[in-house]
């Protein structure tokens, strides 16, 4: 069955017809599959990447490595919570090693979330320290290649 | 002066490719999806590139033992034991050869003496025969038919058998048909070779890419690992197709023979290209799952698409061919090539190309992207219509 999730991760414009196909599983099985997936959350939701810069539209991105202090109870969640709730804020790990938080913040110029460190995140309670690095360049995004890869040079008839 | 030929009689006889002209109709062309493809459309994984990268780096530019890197032939040992639970000396039974190809060359020069016939299934792989009649052999083909999903019966086999037959030639998982043959009938294949006392030559290149289905490797079977010479290759299982690097398993003579031709013709496989098979032996296993996976899905895809445009087809199980019969069209598989190719802009293989039972059907390859397989059935749909007879 998971191979349904596999074929929507990949593509999500797949029909539930053009999986049924590939994957043999009768359609009425793929189709209840991925209803109960969207209704209890096992699909998040269906994006399309976008590579920007083809746009001309700029966009920076931040990586805040964020040092907090755990609360008795709730741990790193409370804090992490206060964190995601900015919509400035695209991706919060809890991270192993010499920081806790990985937070990726995007805004239109540096200025912006220069400004949104200094000012939100930071000064929140709880945040002992930050220390953020501005993404210069992707050249890998969530496994495609975003130069896109050459594929193979095959001679078009063989036997 | 007497005019005296140039070519040899032999190179001659060997009829001209059927499929030349289709290069030159899709070079002259833009936009043309191929289905005509022999390989996969994955590129080699990157940590065995990277693997020949580094070897070439480090200075492994020598030749190897005429034999392979006795670190490959380890390997592959390995390899056999683990999947066919099967035991070859690296030492001696076993010959690093460029690509199945070689091998197939080999095994004829190795055990054919003149006029020696060898059985072949029809429709089979190009090589086959032409590797026989340059060996000095005869080919002799046994008609497979999609009535069987066209695996081969060992009926059809022995009925052919006579005192000059020496070997009989199985390619399966099969190019072009993807039919993959059964346990039940490769043991009584096996009882025919070894009531005639034949050499099985196995072809096994496509055996990774089975669907569904167990691949038997024939010399797993009981007695057979004697008479059988094993071909396999990382072309297909590790998208390694220009690396050029394959494998022939034996007892110590044939391999012994068969090196003897191997180090005045080749001296020995690629160094390079043995390096970055060791790799792919030792950790490529993840990545030949998720191209099987991968593959697996469109064949489906295929399948149906054919079938749902009247080119029926039966189900293949192995390899990344399907072979529908275009009959309904009333062409012959090579007007059908001709005439899709330069209506449509689609290539696909004529049947005929690998035999006289080809004939009628067209083979189509699987291992292209989806969106390439969706737009080349759209294609192949519109063609269909304007041509159904029936």
């Amino acid at each position: 069955m998971n191979e349904i999730f596999r074929i929507l991760e990949q593509d999500a414009r797949k029909t539930p017809e053009q999986i049924a196909t590939m994957t043999g599983i009768p359609l009425a099985q793929v189709k209840e599959t991925i209803k109960k997936a969207e209704s209890d959350r096992t699909i998040l939701k269906y994006k399309t990447m976008v590579n920007w810069d083809k746009l001309g539209e700029e966009q920076v991105w931040a990586l805040a490595e964020v040092k907090v202090a755990p609360q008795r109870d709730v741990g790193f969640d409370a804090i992490a919570e206060r964190i995601y709730r900015f919509p400035e804020v695209r991706t919060v790990y809890l991270i192993s090693g010499t920081y806790d938080l990985a937070v990726f913040v995007v805004g239109k110029t540096m200025h912006e979330v220069a400004g949104f460190v200094s000012e939100k995140l930071a000064p929140l309670e709880g945040v002992q320290g930050t220390v953020t690095h501005f993404l210069l360049k992707r050249y890998k995004e969530d496994g495609e290649i975003v130069d896109g890869e050459e594929g193979p040079k095959r001679v078009p008839i063989m036997p | 002066m007497k005019k005296r030929d140039l070519i040899s009689k032999r190179v001659k006889d060997i009829p001209p490719s059927g499929i030349r002209k289709f290069f030159d109709i899709i070079a002259s062309m833009d936009g043309v999806i191929s289905l005509g493809v022999g390989e996969p459309d994955f590129v080699t994984p990157w940590h065995i590139r990277e693997a020949g990268i580094y070897s070439i780096e480090k200075g492994y530019t020598s030749y190897t033992s005429n034999y392979g890197l006795l670190e490959l032939r380890e390997e592959i040992a390995r390899y056999l034991k683990v999947r066919h639970s099967l035991d070859y000396d690296p030492e001696r039974e076993l010959l690093v050869t460029v690509g199945v190809s070689e091998g197939v060359d080999l095994a004829m020069r190795a055990i054919l003496n003149p006029g020696d016939e060898v059985i072949i299934p029809d429709p089979s792989y190009v090589s086959y025969t032409s590797c026989t009649v340059l060996a000095g052999g005869v080919s002799v083909p046994v008609p497979t038919a999609i009535e069987n999903d066209f695996k081969v019966k060992a009926q059809d086999i022995d009925k052919r058998i006579n005192p000059r037959t020496k070997a009989i030639l199985l390619g399966y998982p099969n190019n072009p048909t993807g039919a993959v043959m059964d346990r039940e009938e490769l043991l009584k294949v096996a009882e025919v070779a070894q009531r005639h006392s034949l050499v099985v030559i196995s072809d096994e290149v496509y055996e990774r890419l089975v669907y569904g289905v167990e691949h038997t490797c024939f010399a797993s079977l009981p007695g057979m690992r004697e008479r059988t010479i094993l071909l396999g290759g990382f072309s297909k299982a590790y998208a390694m197709t220009g690396w050029r690097l394959g494998y022939a398993a034996a007892t110590k003579e044939i391999i012994e023979a068969m090196m003897k031709i191997h180090q005045y013709t080749i001296m020995c496989a690629p160094t390079m290209a043995q390096m970055a098979a060791i790799k792919a032996l030792k950790e490529g296993e993840d990545q030949v799952q998720e191209m099987v996976a991968d593959y697996d899905q469109r064949r489906r895809v295929m399948v149906k698409g054919l079938n749902d445009i009247g080119l029926t087809c039966f189900e293949p199980q192995g390899a990344f061919y399907t072979f529908p019969s275009i009959k309904s069209t009333g062409l012959s598989s090579d007007e059908f090539a001709e005439r899709l190719l330069l209506e449509e802009r689609v290539a696909v293989v004529p049947g005929s190309t690998f035999g006289q039972c080809g004939e009628g059907y067209v083979r189509c390859c699987y291992a292209t992207s989806m969106a390439e397989i969706e737009e080349a059935l759209e294609r192949m749909g519109n063609f269909v219509k304007r041509h159904r007879t029936r």
